[in-house]
C-alpha cells in the first residue's frame, strides 16, 4: 500500500513541476517582486562593506569577504526559498485543502512540487548575480576544493528541505492553532539573526558559535555560503551536514505527524 | 464635507476598534512579537557596535534612535497600511472594488481607511522605549524645538508611507496577482533601519531619492539630535507634499484603467 504511494508521487511528479514551471513563468511579474524582496543580503553587503571599509577587516572578513560572503548568501536564499506555509494557511482557512486531500497523492508531495517549480525561473536571475560574484570578488572567494563545491551542492539541497519541511511544519499548526502566521513571523526574526542572514556567524562572540552551531538556523543558509566562499576545511564540513541531516529527518518527521493528525481531525466548510 | 469624511473615518476607526475587541489575544501575541522584533532589529547593530566605537560617525544610542523611529513607524506600517494593502489587492482580484467605488465617497479615502489592526500600536509604545533608553545612554536630552521637529518630521514620514503604498496598490491594478506586494513593501521598508549615512554610492542616492528611506528614519533621528540643518527638513517636506501629489495622480489614472473582474 505505501509502496504503491510512493510509486505514485513518482510517477506524478514530473507532471507536478511542468505545471509548476508553467505558473512560475505565468506570473511573471509577481515573480519579480518575489526577487525583489529577497535584496536584505545586498543591503548587508553594502552595510558591511562599509564597516570593513570604515575600521579594516573584522572579524577575518575583509570588504571583499563581505561581498563573497553576501552575494552567495543572495543565491542560496533564492535557491531555498520556500512559502509553504502561507499556501498551506490560506488553503486550510478557506477550505481548499479538501481538494488536496482528496487527490491521490500526499499534499506535501504536491506542495513540495509547487515550491520546487519555481527554480529554474530563480537560476535564470540569480546565476547572472552569482557569476557577477565570481567576477567581482576573485576567483580566491570561491573554494577550489571538488569535494567542498560537492558538498556545498549538497547542503544547498539539504537547506530546501529543511526549509520546507519546517514550513510545512508551521503551516499544518494551521489546523490546530489560529495564528500559525504568527509562528512563521517568529521562525523568521529567530532565522534572521541566527542563520548569517544579518551577519556571518563567525562575527557573533565566541561562547555563543557552540549554541548556533547546534540550532537548525546555520544548516539553512550561513553552512552552504561557507562552504561556497571557502570558510570551511572538509571536517567542518562533514560535522555541519551531519548536524543539517538530523534536522531534516526530524523537521520532516514532524510536519508529517502535524499535518497527519491536522487532516484527521480537520473538516472543511460544508462538508 | 471635511465634517462628514471627518465622521466617515470615526465610523470605520470604530469598526476596527469593535473588530479588534474580538480578538483580544492578538494584544499579547502582537506585544510579545513587537518586543522580539525589537531584539531582533537591534542584533545586528549590537553586533557591529561590539567591535567599533562609531559607525559612519553614528555611536551605538545614536543608531538605536533610528531604531526606535524605525519601529515607530513600522507600527503604523503594520497597524494602518499594510491592512488596507492586503484588502484591496484582495477588492482588485475579486472584483468587489466595484461596491468600494459605488460609495458616494472618495474611492482613495474609502480604501484607504477600510481596515486598521489596532493592537500594532503596541510597536509604537516599543519604538518609544528604545527611543527614551537610547537619551539615556547619550545623558542628555533632546530640546523641544527638536522634539517639535521630529514630530513635524514623522508627520512627513507617515505621509510619505502612505504615498509609496498608494504608488504599490495603483500597480496592482495592471498586474492582479499581487498578493505579495505587502512583504516587498515591507523588505524595502528594512532597509530604513540603518542611518542612511552608512550607506555610500549608488545605494545612497537610491535611499535618498528613489526610495526616499533617508526622510522615514534618518532624518526625524537627526532631527531629535539636533543635527539636521533647516534646509534639508524643508527639502524632505516639500519633496514629501509633491510626492503625496504624484502618488495621487497615479491612483487617479490607475481607477480609470481598473475594469471589473466579470466585465
Amino acid at each position: 500500500m505505501r509502496g504503491a504511494g510512493v510509486a505514485r508521487a513518482l510517477r506524478a511528479f514530473p507532471s507536478l513541476l511542468r505545471v509548476g514551471v508553467a505558473e512560475a513563468v505565468a506570473y511573471r511579474a509577481e515573480f519579480v517582486v518575489w526577487l525583489l524582496t529577497t535584496t536584505m543580503p545586498l543591503i548587508m553587503l553594502a552595510l558591511w562593506g562599509e564597516v570593513a571599509r570604515e575600521g579594516g577587516p573584522l572579524g577575518g572578513f575583509s570588504g571583499a569577504d563581505f561581498t563573497a560572503y553576501f552575494l552567495a548568501a543572495f543565491v542560496v536564499r533564492q535557491l531555498t526559498g520556500v512559502w509553504v506555509a502561507w499556501d498551506m494557511n490560506r488553503e486550510i482557512r478557506e477550505g481548499l485543502i479538501s481538494m488536496r486531500l482528496l487527490r491521490p497523492i500526499h499534499p506535501l508531495v504536491a506542495y513540495a512540487a509547487e515550491n520546487l517549480a519555481v527554480l529554474p525561473m530563480r537560476l535564470l536571475l540569480s546565476l547572472p548575480v552569482a557569476l557577477a560574484a565570481l567576477f567581482i570578488a576573485g576567483r580566491d572567494h570561491v573554494t577550489h576544493d571538488p569535494a567542498l563545491l560537492g558538498l556545498f551542492c549538497l547542503s544547498t539541497a539539504g537547506a530546501w528541505l529543511l526549509g520546507f519541511g519546517l514550513m510545512a511544519t508551521i503551516g499544518a499548526l494551521a489546523f490546530f492553532i489560529e495564528s500559525s502566521l504568527a509562528v512563521a513571523d517568529l521562525w523568521f526574526g529567530l532565522f534572521f539573526v541566527c542563520s548569517g542572514y544579518f551577519v556571518p556567524l563567525s562575527l557573533f562572540p565566541a561562547w555563543l558559535r557552540p549554541t548556533l552551531d547546534l540550532l537548525p538556523f546555520r544548516a539553512m543558509l550561513g553552512l552552504p555560503v561557507e562552504l561556497l566562499i571557502g570558510r570551511l576545511g572538509r571536517a567542518e564540513a562533514l560535522h555541519g551536514l551531519a548536524i543539517e541531516l538530523f534536522w531534516i529527518l526530524a523537521c520532516w518527521a514532524l510536519a508529517l505527524f502535524v499535518f497527519g493528525a491536522g487532516a484527521r481531525r480537520y473538516s472543511a466548510y460544508g462538508a | 464635507m471635511a465634517r462628514r469624511y471627518l465622521r466617515l473615518l470615526g465610523a470605520q476607526l470604530r469598526i476596527a476598534g469593535l473588530v479588534s475587541l474580538q480578538y483580544r489575544a492578538d494584544f499579547f501575541t502582537d506585544g510579545l512579537l513587537s518586543l522580539f522584533w525589537l531584539g531582533v532589529n537591534v542584533a545586528p547593530l549590537a553586533v557591529v557596535y561590539g567591535r567599533r566605537e562609531t559607525l559612519a560617525g553614528w555611536s551605538f544610542p545614536e543608531a538605536l534612535i533610528v531604531i526606535g523611529w524605525f519601529t515607530w513607524l513600522k507600527g503604523i506600517l503594520d497597524g494602518a497600511v499594510n491592512p488596507c494593502l492586503t484588502a484591496i489587492v484582495e477588492h482588485i482580484r475579486k472584483g468587489t472594488l466595484d461596491f468600494v467605488l459605488l460609495k458616494p465617497a472618495d474611492a482613495q479615502f474609502l480604501v484607504s481607511t477600510a481596515k486598521f489592526a489596532p493592537w500594532r500600536g503596541v510597536d509604537s509604545v516599543g519604538g518609544l522605549l528604545l527611543l527614551a533608553f537610547a537619551f539615556v545612554r547619550l545623558q542628555r536630552w533632546p530640546t523641544p524645538g527638536a522634539v517639535l521637529a521630529a514630530l513635524l518630521l514623522l508627520c512627513t514620514a507617515v505621509a510619505l508611507l502612505y504615498s509609496l503604498w498608494l504608488i504599490a496598490i495603483s500597480v496592482a491594478f495592471w498586474v492582479v496577482r499581487l498578493d505579495n506586494l505587502a512583504f516587498l513593501f515591507g523588505s524595502v521598508f528594512d532597509a530604513a533601519r540603518w542611518p542612511v549615512s552608512v550607506f555610500r554610492g549608488a545605494w545612497r542616492f537610491l535611499f535618498t531619492f528613489v526610495i526616499p528611506l533617508a526622510i522615514l528614519t534618518t532624518y526625524p533621528s537627526l532631527a531629535l539630535l539636533g543635527r539636521l540643518d533647516a534646509r534639508t527638513g524643508l527639502f524632505a517636506v516639500l519633496g514629501t507634499l509633491a510626492f503625496f501629489v504624484l502618488a495621487r495622480q497615479i491612483w487617479r489614472r490607475a481607477i480609470l484603467h481598473y475594469s471589473s473582474a466579470s466585465s
